[in-house]
């Protein structure tokens, strides 16, 4: 992205990261009325995690943390266009998320899930097989239990999504600095003092990690130790077809995400035992599970030529949920990681609850479950299991 | 010919007046207008547009072509069914 100004000497917030996190704390830091504030990206904007995910938006989660996240994340989802003042489209769609069981236990855990769901007014509600076949006429309900649906859950286009608040945050005096590559960063008695860049040195008291799956370096460089790791998944894209399916369906037993965007072409991934790591390559045996798991469940998709397939890091907490929190032993240390898959749909409460904590605010919603210090010294308990 | 009358990409639909005001937005790579635009997403996977843009690239903001960074090349080279990569990895496990 081209800017016109030189690398600045200083800054009051420095966010790095040109992903959705770091573009929605962006935002909501400038809309609160937070000055002097620059981001930071290697690459372009929606180079990582963002721009390589499967563009689902979804609220049926096993733990409150992430359903509350997800929740008010999707209200702000069903007006984004609007409040962003996009001149694009962010290619919301609300067709609800399908997510279907193959077994005994699967069927146990979607029955507390729903209950949990439904105490916080989020819509689920769970299916008999033949019930969600109404839905999704083509699925194979061959070795199918069960079946949850919300109907309010949905896609957005990440690309759009992203490039929607980096505009708006731009209007609100944001700088970004593409192709700009952290080195550094410098602490002085525990606290904050800058940050080294390949196109200079800029002066803070305020670093943002919003750097995805590379948190854990960014963390390293201020001397703050977050327990996360990253791990390659691996997507595809077919052509685009006429639509024959409206909502994502997953299971986490089969090892599948699978939705039709609304352009068209269906979007699918499924995850495995790999080692942690950051390579983000394609292989051949991601290529030969995935054909296999998605005709078997959704027959008619087989049909469908493949046209591209990559990879992307999932940042791994302990309990799959996110951090979005402070470092107490050094002081202007944030971050907004370990989002274990889900970091693109949760974006609007990042943004919201991350400015809150910055700027000394009341939070909107209960940050304990999201902090680092809960994994200190404690058992971890209330971990997220629905992912895929 | 008019640049609103010039298709760059024919999987997506996207005309050189598309891309020149990209370029006057600040998008400035092909990675860049790929997000925004869906140059070089189609089935021929940039196959067809990916020299072409470049070429524009470097015309516009007046830079050698070689220092124009390339599009970033990803399998597949052609479309493959979903069935026939499920039969082929079957003939293997047989």
């Amino acid at each position: 992205m081209k800017t016109n100004k030189p690398f600045p000497k200083n800054a009051d917030y420095v966010i790095i990261g040109g992903g959705i996190s770091g573009v929605s704390i962006a935002w909501h830091l400038a809309k609160k009325g937070a000055k002097n504030i620059v981001l930071i990206e290697q690459k372009h904007l929606s180079w990582g995690a963002t721009g390589r995910c499967g563009a689902g938006i979804r609220q049926q989660w096993g733990t409150e943390a992430n359903c509350l996240l997800a929740k008010k994340s999707i209200e702000f989802f069903e007006k984004a266009q609007e409040t962003l003042e996009y001149d694009g489209n962010v290619e919301f769609k609300q067709e609800g998320y399908l997510i279907v069981g193959t077994n005994a236990e699967e069927d146990a855990q979607f029955k507390k899930n729903v209950a949990l769901q439904n105490s916080l007014d989020i819509p689920a509600r769970m299916l008999s097989p033949q019930e969600a076949k109404e839905i999704v006429p083509h699925l194979n309900l061959e070795g199918v239990t069960s079946a949850t649906f919300c109907p309010t859950d949905g896609h957005l286009n990440p690309f759009t999504t992203t490039d929607a608040f980096y505009k708006a945050a731009k209007r609100e005096g944001v700088d970004f600095y593409t192709y700009t590559t952290v080195k550094d960063i410098i602490t002085e008695d525990d606290a904050i003092k800058a940050v080294v860049t390949d196109k200079g040195t800029v002066e803070t008291n305020v670093v943002i990690n919003a750097a995805g799956g590379f948190a854990k370096q960014i963390g390293e460089m201020a001397g703050v130790d977050i327990p996360v790791h990253s791990q390659n998944r691996e997507i595809l894209v077919t052509e685009p077809i006429e639509k024959i399916q409206g909502p994502m369906v997953i299971s986490f037993s089969r090892n599948i995400y699978c939705q039709q965007t609304p352009h068209g072409a269906f979007i699918m991934g499924r995850g495995d035992k790999r080692a942690p790591g950051y390579s983000m390559e394609s292989t051949h045996t991601f290529l030969d599970e995935m054909a296999k798991t998605v005709t078997k469940l959704l027959p008619p998709i087989g049909e469908l030529r493949v046209i591209r397939q990559w990879g992307g890091l999932y940042n791994f907490s302990p309990d799959s949920q996110p951090i979005i929190s402070d470092a107490k032993d050094v002081k202007g240390f944030y971050m907004a990681c370990g989002f274990s898959g889900h970091g693109f749909m949760l974006a609007p409460m990042t943004g919201l609850l991350l400015s809150e904590m910055i700027l000394g605010e009341e939070p909107s919603l209960p940050v304990e479950n999201l902090l680092l210090s809960r994994f200190e010294g404690k058992d971890i308990k209330d971990v997220e299991t629905s992912v895929v | 010919m008019k640049p609103e009358d010039v298709i760059i990409c024919r999987c997506s639909d996207v005309t050189l007046k598309d891309i020149y005001d990209l370029f006057e937005q600040g998008y400035e790579t092909f990675e860049e207008l790929k997000r925004v635009a869906r140059v070089g997403m189609g089935p021929c996977q940039a196959n067809t547009c990916g020299k072409m843009v470049q070429w524009e690239i470097a015309k516009y903001f007046g830079k050698p072509l070689d220092e124009v960074e390339f599009h970033n090349m990803r399998p597949f080279t052609l479309g493959v069914k979903l069935n026939a990569i499920k039969e082929a990895s079957d003939d293997e496990d047989e």
